[in-house]
């Protein structure tokens, strides 16, 4: 299958390319951008005019809910959900039911996945067996499987003298541990920003200093046993600072923040909306602020989804009983473009932190257009609005904060191993 | 964001929280339950207002004098009255709100007066109903229980009716009430210029000051010249742990006695949404004292529950025009 993409406009941070251009696909790799190579014979062409190319996007946080919460979301509809994101790649987190704490639960998963030919699906293992927090996954054999991580999910480890250990093992192998940063006694039963609106409404909070006591904790061990640490989803101007200082001082750190946490802060909550019920909780405008200067100056590395779909049934309940979540895979792209307008950030910048950025940091192919590569690409309209709606997405879980909201960046077109895997309706 | 108790042009829908509400709505509801209290002293002790309706006590958590009295209420307006306790039934069979309500929907209920352990109950029913049935919350977690906070200014303008003149002191669990939020907002939407929350840290919710109230963390201060003490209930739960050391010492520091209340205005009164704790958050010879206006509240409530049916069911006798 060869296919000719002419007249886009090619955006790849990774080479440092922006330019219109037309790009030519041979045997599921980019064999050539500019000028066709010698006897190329398309047998397609796809007309981007006026359209981004760009690599497919990677994710650094997507739940799939399989295995174990199927009536939440499946492997197809959410996989489906990823490429019609434009979403090639994507790292899922080990809270499924049973976690991903066995290296035959991650081979199956891996083995379901590639199956559906859509996006690529890179597991996160359970850092501590059914992320108790108390002994040790298999970290080795569980890599072998094809973890390029190990997490915990929202699940903190509590025990330091754990947390210790568990970097110290990960260091000796050079793992990477995705950590999400909440002391969890501070954070206990809360659901929502410790702050005005949780007052008001009467919810239980959850304290900015739960983040900063936890990365504290994190950032001293790191220090301690040399291991290589990436915080998931920042949610506080005092976490930005800490990983800004962390890193001038040399530290190993990297992190990311949600779609969702760059655009809404408490106030989103307005009358108990449980599509605001997230993890971690929406703060307040200062530390919107501080996360979106955050991805201006470097300190966040990357944007992810943190992709959680829910059933409406588990949402249709007071908002502290409603489960914690919003769908984000179909998002990703639009609430990044969003904050590049808002920010008056290149688009190219706005695409590194969705691509080749999150790329780097799992270690994975992908994320790049470089000649020679797998064709993971994304063809979008950035001037195209499309309203969210329940009907619009493609997952399973249909709830999300920015239901009701127009949003400009509409995928045409993406491509996996060079077969167009999605192609949008009109 | 639209407001989820009033309708398009701007009556009462839904009784959810007093936030939100604005004055007009606050004073025409006082102002209905006033032209009540007086059914209670008649002989027959009835209105027809409701007659043919039916109003449904929904309590996922327990209560017996709120769903008393509302059920009183109802009764008095002569609707017909279903209670149930859900916490003791359906739900403990794994049943939702939402189902839970809807099977009441499909037996004609015409309203539900709501109780939840979770703030946010009343508003998730609200949004659920259809547009003819009201919802009427009748307490939801720490969040609301705006017929408390009513009853409560309602029983204030009894004794102090210049509410634009008065000094108000909310006294104990801040954190954990429904009525002291009820009642801040109730006092702040109707002008009360000084409204003072006294607690100790742990029993105050962050940023409370925005809730437009002064914060004291001792008692002969904060009580100094108010014109009404509103002591709240101390849970029991909250007692011996990391919120208080003990209910002595709470009772010692925080416990309105004779003594403490003499550093109040000579005439102020003391207000308690009860059930009383004697001896912790208050003395027996305080609450049973001259100042105390504690059963009144009791008695008003039923007045200003009458008031909140009969206007959501289109019946005010004081006119939304009042």
């Amino acid at each position: 299958m060869k296919i000719h993409i002419k007249n886009g406009q090619v955006i790849d941070p990774k080479n440092q390319l922006n330019k219109k251009s037309d790009l030519f696909i041979a045997a599921g790799k980019i064999v050539s951008i500019g000028q066709a190579p010698d006897s190329f014979t398309a047998n397609q062409t796809i007309d981007a005019t006026g359209l981004t190319i760009c690599p497919g996007l990677v994710d650094l946080s997507a739940r799939l809910r399989e295995p174990g919460d199927e009536y939440k979301a499946r492997l197809v509809s959410e996989l489906q959900a990823a490429v019609a994101g434009g979403v090639t790649s994507l790292a899922c987190p080990p809270d499924t039911d049973p976690v991903l704490d066995e290296p035959g639960l991650v081979e199956m998963l891996k083995h379901r996945t590639k199956q559906q030919g859509l996006a690529h699906v890179y597991p996160l293992g359970a850092l501590t067996r059914q992320l108790a927090g108390n002994a040790l996954s298999e970290m080795n054999e569980l890599h072998a499987a094809g973890c390029v991580g190990f997490s915990q999910a929202n699940v903190a480890i509590a025990d330091t003298q754990v947390l210790w250990r568990a970097m110290e093992y990960a260091a000796t192998f050079g793992f990477t541990l995705y950590l999400h940063a909440e002391e969890p006694f501070l954070a206990a039963n809360g659901v929502a920003h410790d702050g005005e609106v949780a007052t008001r409404l009467g919810l239980k909070g959850i304290p900015s200093a739960a983040e900063a006591l936890a990365l504290a904790s994190i950032l001293r061990i790191a220090q301690e046993t040399g291991a290589k640490i990436h915080i998931s989803r920042l949610s506080t101007a005092e976490g930005v600072d800490m990983i800004r200082s962390a890193k001038q001082r040399g530290l190993n750190i990297s992190c990311d923040v949600s779609a969702n946490h760059l655009h809404l802060t408490e106030h989103d909550i307005a009358y108990f909306n449980a599509n605001c019920h997230l993890k971690p909780p929406l703060r307040t405008q200062r530390d919107k602020d501080a996360l979106r200067a955050g991805l201006l100056d470097g300190t966040i590395d990357a944007i992810c989804s943190d992709h959680t779909p829910v059933d409406d049934d588990a949402k249709q309940a007071p908002f502290a009983e409603a489960e914690i979540g919003a769908t984000g895979l179909e998002l990703l792209l639009p609430l990044t473009l969003k904050w590049a307008t808002d920010a008056k950030v290149d688009l190219i910048h706005a695409i590194r932190l969705i691509t080749s950025a999150p790329a780097q940091l799992l270690g994975v192919a992908g994320g790049s257009l470089s000649v020679h590569s797998d064709a993971d690409l994304c063809l979008f309209d950035a001037n195209e609005y499309w309203r969210v709606s329940p009907q619009s997405l493609k997952s399973q879980g249909r709830n999300t904060p920015f239901n009701g909201l127009e949003l400009a960046g509409k995928v045409k077109y993406t491509l996996v191993h060079g077969q167009i895997v999605y192609q949008s309706a009109h | 964001m639209n407001n989820p108790q009033l309708d398009r042009d701007g009556n009462l829908k839904h009784l959810l929280s007093i936030e939100g509400l604005p004055k007009k709505i606050l004073n025409q509801i006082l102002d209905t339950a006033e032209s009540f209290v007086g059914v209670a002293e008649r002989e027959v002790k009835k209105v027809p207002l409701l007659r043919g309706k039916t109003v449904c006590n929904l309590f996922f958590e327990n209560s017996t004098r709120t769903r008393t009295t509302f059920e009183i209420a109802a009764k008095r307006l002569s609707a017909d009255v279903i209670s149930l306790n859900v916490s003791t039934s359906s739900q403990s069979k794994g049943e939702t709100i939402l189902d839970t309500v809807d099977n009441l929907i499909a037996m004609h209920a015409d309203m539900f007066v709501v109780r939840h352990a979770q703030s946010g109950a009343a508003h998730l029913i609200a949004k659920h109903v259809p547009p003819h049935i009201h919802v009427v919350n009748a307490g939801d977690g720490r969040h609301s229980h705006p017929t408390q906070g009513l009853l409560d200014v309602f029983t204030i303008r009894k004794y102090k009716p210049d509410l634009h003149n008065l000094r108000i002191a909310v006294v104990g669990d801040i954190l954990h009430s429904r009525v002291a939020r009820s009642e801040i907002h109730a006092l702040t939407t109707l002008g009360v210029p000084e409204i003072r929350v006294i607690a100790p840290k742990t029993l105050l919710p962050t940023q409370v000051e925005k809730l437009g109230v002064h914060v004291f963390h001792d008692m002969a201060q904060g009580l100094k010249d108010v014109d009404v003490v509103m002591m709240l209930r101390l849970q029991n739960e909250r007692m011996n742990g990391a919120m208080l050391p003990s209910s002595q010492e709470y009772f010692k520091t925080y416990g309105l006695t004779q003594e403490k209340l003499k550093l109040a205005k000579p005439d102020a009164i003391v207000m308690h949404p009860g059930p009383m704790n004697r001896g912790v958050e208050i003395d027996s010879t305080v609450a049973d004292g001259e100042q105390s206006v504690i059963l009144p509240q009791v008695t008003y409530g039923i007045a200003i529950r009458m008031a909140v049916m009969a206007i959501l069911a289109g019946g005010s006798p004081a006119g939304a025009s009042a």
